[in-house]
């Protein structure tokens, strides 16, 4: 189980690198989560907007949004 | 009649009967101004904003993509100013956006119409403006930022400077399947809700304050006050005023209450627009992010136009109101 997220640098995909971290540690995730800022891959992938949050090589959430529960959700249902 | 009325009369009831504030006074009126203003700007905010984030809901740029390639070009710059009102600038979105359409084959042009009408066309500057001066400013505004957006594309089309975009965007290929994650209604609600509440936490200090601010000029400024110093006689008014927008990125909200006032006490519409315009759409961050797809000296050209765009605007307003 691999959690990734894909950003452009911006403090926003940083903060959802933060919450993704806070979620992971709640979770016990044994896995780091992953934080890229090459631009390269999010448009490699077919995705034009930033942050993504990739589960398992599966792109699950595209842009960010302030609702954790729906972020640990989506993590928990793509495990 | 005016559907603003019922909050007036909210507005005079707060201010008088519960502030206990002497009718007629220049204080009472300041006091009744802003709150008057500051319910009708959250209200609007509040339901603009949240309609606004469906519809946009159903336009990820993924979809955007396939709209603007294999067009005409000006009917592609016009399709990408169009779907640019509804867009928010959002700097973490601009560089993958960019290379996204650059990448499938979108003409430059048009890229950069979708790319200047986005953050020029701000809804939340376009629902305070039609909060504060109604329906026909606020039109005008959107139809001249996407008359803007349309023409400087179309003109930096023409320039042929794709040489001009960072070498790296063009090798980079995007998988052909986009990625479709599925939202039902209600999911579009809960985000758009999300969103709108985000937003207006996040722009309501600037809206009190700018309200307010507004709310003293109005009260206290003498009329005509800049009637003579920035009216339409004095040609470097409208250049100073886009200059003066620049480092008020973001703060449209903030700002756009002042103008109003400023307007009263005799500041020509068309330098007032061109001033809005350069505070929505000339902003650092932007550029800053922008430089990292584009060499600097399109970053350069792409500046000068779109300012030359907005000047002219604002003169053009000028001279025909």
């Amino acid at each position: 189980m691999k959690i990734q997220v894909l950003g452009s640098g911006c403090p926003t995909c940083r903060k959802l690198y933060e919450v993704v971290q806070e979620i992971s540690k709640e979770l016990n995730l044994k896995d780091e989560v992953e934080y890229s800022t090459d631009v390269t891959k999010i448009i490699e992938l077919g995705i034009m907007s930033s942050p993504v949050l990739i589960v398992n090589g599966k792109p699950v959430m595209v842009g960010f949004t302030p609702d954790t529960e729906k972020i640990k959700k989506l993590i928990k249902e793509n495990l | 009649m005016d559907i603003f009325y019922p909050i007036q009369i909210l507005a005079d009831w707060i201010t008088y009967s519960i502030l206990h504030f002497v009718k007629g006074s220049i204080l009472g009126g300041a006091v009744d101004f802003f709150v008057n203003d500051s319910v009708k700007i959250f209200l609007l905010l509040s339901v603009i904003i949240f309609a606004v984030s469906v519809i946009r809901s159903y336009l990820p740029p993924e979809k955007t993509k396939k709209w603007l390639t294999n067009r005409f070009e000006i009917v592609g710059n016009i399709i990408a100013a169009l779907i640019g009102i509804v867009t928010p600038f959002c700097s973490c979105s601009a560089v993958p956006l960019f290379i996204g359409l650059v990448e499938s084959g979108v003409p430059l042009g048009v890229t950069f119409s979708y790319l200047i009408s986005a953050p020029m066309v701000n809804e939340v500057a376009a629902v305070m403006l039609l909060g504060l001066f109604g329906p026909m400013i606020a039109l005008l505004y959107i139809v001249s930022g996407v008359a803007i957006a349309v023409i400087v594309g179309f003109i930096l089309g023409r320039l042929k400077l794709e040489y001009l975009v960072e070498d790296y965007v063009w090798k980079i290929k995007a998988n052909c399947q986009t990625v479709d994650i599925k939202k039902t209604f209600t999911d579009r609600l809960r985000e758009a809700y999300q969103y709108t509440l985000d937003l207006i936490k996040k722009v309501f200090p600037y809206v009190l304050v700018g309200v307010a601010a507004g709310a003293l000029v109005h009260g206290y400024a003498p009329e005509n006050l800049l009637a003579k110093i920035a009216g339409k006689g004095n040609l470097f008014a409208v250049p100073l005023a886009v200059l003066i927008g620049v480092p008020l990125y973001s703060n449209a909200a903030g700002t756009i209450p002042i103008v109003k006032s400023l307007i009263e006490k005799g500041l020509p519409i068309g330098t007032a627009l061109a001033f809005m315009m350069s505070v929505t759409a000339l902003s650092f961050p932007e550029m800053i992010i922008l430089r990292k797809v584009l060499k600097p000296k399109l970053l350069a050209i792409y500046i000068a136009i779109l300012t030359i765009g907005i000047i002219f605007t604002g003169y053009l307003f000028n001279w025909v109101l």
